[in-house]
């Protein structure tokens, strides 16, 4: 007989035993009767040799070998049936393990999704991105294109390698004229992938050099929708900014690199001057490393090249070299320790969450010790008690699981949509086994964690003495375990009250800081003029100048401006200055955030003009070169003498003449500006680009508009009347000034939000258990309390009494959690920008929330302790 | 018999005299209680209760095989045997026992101070 088999007979199993041991003593009275014995006492005699029967029953079934699985099914079956008999218990402890478990699993889903699967490409531990770094700014993701070709042509360890960087522009043929996001990429980049491409090829190394046939290869997503997935694509044409290409390949489906991108075409073939300029780091860089390689020799070959190439173009590559890093980390950047931040909030959460139900559970316990005491005394052993409490609170803790799971399952996709910016990865996040796998354990462990305590006191107890005392006592031990409960919940509390209030104080802190723009009415958007006029520079100046036309007489459009750097928008352009003529060593050099504006610029943006002018129609081609500071970089670079008139060299700009001060403006945003390395600003008139570089800023290029009505208003017409003549130039990434600025507090006020719920959460069950525990001890110590008023006490001397008590809980729990608050708060501030850990008046605020609500859920026990009747109460004992 | 003069069954004994008894041929539970005092003529001590819980777990190790039949009186009983792989434990078991009581009657036996 297999074991199951004999489980599943246990019944028949059970009446044989019965049977097997009837036998035995019928035999064994028969004998003694037959030795002279009387009858009567003959079968009770058999009977005590043999021992008591259910014991020995209990051995034999021991002895099968299937007693753990039959105890835990009668367990299971018991645990099922005291829930449905207390539904009200059951319903907040399942409830509650939800939330706590349900929160845990999205978070870990979040982050097994971004941060522990491994890249979905084949052997993605060997993928590795490239990046420069300098002694004096640390890590930099940009190389240049020409140092990108002597690291590929010299590394032997990382290959293949190849560069990217994006692209963009207006597909016009086949279909409607459409802006589409691209990538410039090296022929290479496929295979440093290790991806097949769906239909075609990728490029060819010939192919990739200046002056080959056009060829480009299309998304997969776009071959569906301009193709509708026909062969016939490969081979055809795509007009892409003007320009007719040959599809030569077709990329595999959900190929992202940093974002979707439609159209790729081969880097090499780019004729721009920053392709051959070495100091234009602006490339990402992505390897394999060989079979064999480890990381640190493909360092240390790098370090070799580095060094080489430092010497050999100092003017580029002094005080700089290259490092590696692994593709995954470069991916993931600075989202991982927000991640795990959430993840300890969360687990801080289910921990209370977990001494919540574990002193309902306590409570219970005791209320029941009566029943696990008779239990003892029918012959159930103490490790059998304890193994039927565990199972218990397993079962509560599997059905929360459960339960949370399915929270999860629902929770996730709102979760990373309210994410704010793009979470790296998203289309990674799902739940699969792993994710269960941690929601299984989970709850298993919370069941665990918070089943132990009772069944321990289930075991430990001298249960024999409940049977005689009417167990209306309260021990001692039992108080001192729920005073604990209710000290380390709110000490819990704590922590998440005081991170909460930190964020919340840094949210209203930032949000009133002065952008220095005036961000009402604006609206910013990228312009891709039409294809047509991008290969001569003075049609491009022409078509600016009709596209600022046109936006003007738009209705609602006040003023209308040109630039390449909106403010806090994605898209920077630093450039070292020098105030002498002779230019400082490069890694001595400040850096400047340099932007190009038309002369209206500084009345869309409402910023300030401190001293001097800003550019007017006069300064353009010819004329002398101005340029436009702010005033950090007045005081940095002048000190107190008069900018205004002086000589100014920028990096590719070259001398020109300072005419004016203007405020600063916070571009990295509110609360990121204050720690920027780069904070002077220079603007220059966009009149005064030279030409050969007027195409490439023609691609970055975006309007900004101040407009008289809601900014979202003027969108359409806007849209409508920049098509052009022509009819293919387009907008796109349009978004209103305050959007921006609402953004560049998004992750702030995210954590925020995130904090705010588990805080409310965490004070929600802090209160609950107080209560709980409260109206438990003081519910049995009604005859106490009688007792004490008979003596004389007043209605006022039993409340006082009781709140004392929970004065003492809640004080001991908030100072043990002020030392961990502390601590989290200056994790806080090392994670999240512009937050201050030392603000004693968000702890202060936060403590008498605490502490104030503690003690009104204390104040209904005590009232109703307050209000026992003496008599009733003392007739009760 | 006095009580004072049984002794307790060493641990791990009981299985072997289980094997041993069931060795000479099918017998039920009670037989098996009888023959252990009789064969010990009354000095160890095998405490009723441990018997059965003995009985199944042998079964449950395949050592022993079990049948209901009918006895001499007409009742049905369990009677159990020894299987194949029980008696080859037997034999290694009782073989072990051998060495061991040799070994200890040997110790005990020393003429003392013969150490020297």
């Amino acid at each position: 007989m297999t074991w199951w088999h004999r489980l599943w007979r246990r019944k028949r199993m059970d009446e044989r035993i019965d049977k097997e041991l009837r036998f035995h003593i019928e035999r064994h009275a028969a004998d003694l009767i037959a030795r002279g014995h009387p009858p009567e006492e003959a079968t009770r005699e058999a009977r005590l040799a043999l021992g008591g029967p259910e014991q020995v029953k209990e051995a034999c079934r021991d002895a099968r070998g299937t007693r753990w699985l039959e105890d835990f099914l009668q367990d299971f079956r018991y645990a099922l049936r005291t829930l449905r008999q207390k539904p009200g218990f059951a319903a907040v402890t399942l409830v509650t393990l939800a939330l706590g478990i349900g929160a845990t699993t999205v978070m870990f889903t979040v982050i097994n999704g971004v941060l522990l699967k491994p890249l979905a490409y084949p052997e993605p531990e060997r993928l590795a991105a490239l990046h420069r770094h300098t002694e004096k700014y640390g890590d930099q993701w940009g190389i240049s294109y020409p140092n990108f070709l002597d690291c590929q042509r010299e590394s032997r360890s990382l290959t293949p390698m190849a560069a990217w960087t994006y692209g963009g522009g207006t597909v016009s043929e086949p279909g409607e004229a459409e802006y589409v996001a691209g990538r410039q990429i090296s022929s290479e980049l496929f295979s440093v992938y290790g991806v097949a491409l769906s239909r075609g090829r990728a490029f060819l190394p010939e192919e990739d050099r200046p002056g080959a046939a056009p060829v480009v290869v299309i998304s997969y997503g776009l071959w569906q929708r301009r193709y509708s997935g026909s062969q016939s694509a490969i081979g055809g044409r795509l007009a892409f900014d003007g320009k007719s290409y040959t599809v030569v390949g077709i990329a595999p489906a959900g190929f992202r690199l940093d974002g979707d991108a439609d159209v790729f075409t081969p880097l090499g073939q780019n004729t721009e001057v920053r392709m051959r300029n070495r100091e234009a780091h602006f490339l990402h860089v992505v390897a394999r490393l060989g079979p064999g390689v480890t990381p640190a020799e493909a360092q240390a070959e790098l370090a070799l090249i580095g060094r080489r190439l430092a010497e050999q173009y100092p003017k580029a590559n002094a005080g700089s070299g290259f490092q590696t890093q692994p593709l995954r980390q470069e991916l993931v950047g600075d989202v991982r320790p927000t991640l795990w931040l959430l993840l300890g909030a969360v687990s801080l959460v289910l921990s209370i969450a977990c001494v919540n139900i574990a002193s309902l559970l306590l409570a219970r316990a005791v209320s029941r010790e009566r029943e696990l005491a008779m239990r003892v005394a029918l012959g159930a052993g103490r490790s059998r008690l304890v193994r039927q409490c565990l199972t218990e609170s397993a079962v509560l803790g599997i059905c929360g699981g459960a339960l949370g799971i399915l929270l999860a399952a629902i929770g996730i996709r709102p979760f990373v949509v309210f994410w704010p910016g793009s979470l790296p990865r998203a289309e990674e996040i799902r739940l699969d086994w792993h994710v269960l796998l941690f929601a299984l354990s989970a709850s298993l462990f919370s069941g665990l964690l918070f089943g132990l305590a009772p069944a321990l006191r289930a075991s430990a107890r001298e249960l024999e003495q409940c049977l005689g005392a009417g167990s209306r006592t309260i021990t001692g031990s039992s108080r001192r375990l729920h005073s604990g409960f209710v000290i380390a919940e709110i000490a819990l509390a704590v922590v998440l009250l005081v991170a909460a209030g930190i964020l919340g104080r840094t949210v209203l802190r930032l949000s009133s800081l002065d952008p220095g723009i005036n961000i009402r009415n604006v609206l910013a958007a990228h312009v891709s003029l039409s294809p047509g006029v991008l290969e001569n520079p003075a049609q491009i100046r022409a078509a600016w100048r009709d596209v600022l036309d046109r936006a003007r007489r738009v209705p609602g459009v006040q003023s209308v401006a040109l630039t390449d750097i909106i403010p806090m928008r994605v898209g920077e352009n630093g450039l070292g200055y020098w105030t002498t003529p002779a230019p400082p060593p490069p890694n001595q050099m400040p850096i400047a955030l340099a932007s190009s504006a038309t002369p209206d610029y500084l009345e869309v943006m409402g910023i300030p003009l401190h001293q001097g002018r800003f550019f007017n129609e006069h300064d353009r081609m010819g004329a002398e070169p101005v340029i436009v500071i702010d005033e950090v970089l007045a005081q940095h670079a002048f000190g107190g003498s008069e900018p205004v008139g002086k000589r100014l060299w920028v990096q590719a700009l070259g001398p020109a003449k300072v005419v004016g001060v203007v405020g600063h403006v916070r571009h990295w945003g509110l609360a990121s500006d204050d720690q920027a390395q780069v904070r002077d600003q220079i603007y220059y008139p966009f009149a005064q680009v030279p030409d050969h570089l007027m195409r490439l800023f023609s691609s970055f290029m975006s309007m900004a508009v101040r407009t008289s009505i809601q900014p979202l208003n003027v969108v359409e017409p806007l849209r409508r009347e920049l098509r052009g003549s022509a009819g293919d130039q387009t907008l796109y990434e349009v978004r209103t000034m305050e959007q921006l600025a609402g953004a560049s507090l998004a992750s702030q006020r995210f954590l925020m939000t995130l904090f705010g719920i588990f805080a409310g959460l965490a004070l929600l069950l802090a209160c609950l258990g107080i209560y709980g525990v409260l109206a438990y001890v003081t519910s049995q110590r009604v005859p106490e309390i009688g007792l004490r008023m008979a003596l004389g006490a007043s209605a006022r001397d039993v409340m006082w009494h009781v709140l004392r008590q929970s004065l003492g809980m809640i004080f001991v729990g908030v100072g043990g959690g002020l030392a961990t608050a502390a601590a989290a708060a200056r994790l806080l501030q090392r994670l999240v920008a512009g937050v201050h850990s030392t603000e004693p008046l968000t702890f202060g605020i936060m403590i008498s929330i605490l502490v104030a609500a503690a003690l009104f859920a204390s104040f209904l026990p005590a009232r109703r302790a307050s209000r026992v009747d003496p008599m009733s109460a003392l007739r009760q004992e | 018999m006095q009580m004072t003069a049984k002794s307790d069954l060493p641990q791990g004994t009981l299985d072997l005299l289980i094997l041993k008894i069931a060795a000479l041929g099918p017998i039920h539970g009670y037989a098996i209680a009888q023959r252990f005092q009789q064969v010990s003529r009354d000095v160890v001590q095998v405490p009723q209760g441990s018997l059965y819980p003995a009985l199944h777990r042998l079964e449950n190790r395949g050592l022993l095989a079990a049948d209901w039949k009918e006895t001499e009186t007409g009742r049905e009983a369990k009677f159990y045997r020894l299987t194949r792989k029980g008696r080859a434990q037997l034999e290694t078991e009782a073989a072990s026992w051998q060495r061991l009581t040799d070994a200890v009657g040997l110790i005990l036996g020393m003429s003392e101070g013969g150490a020297e």
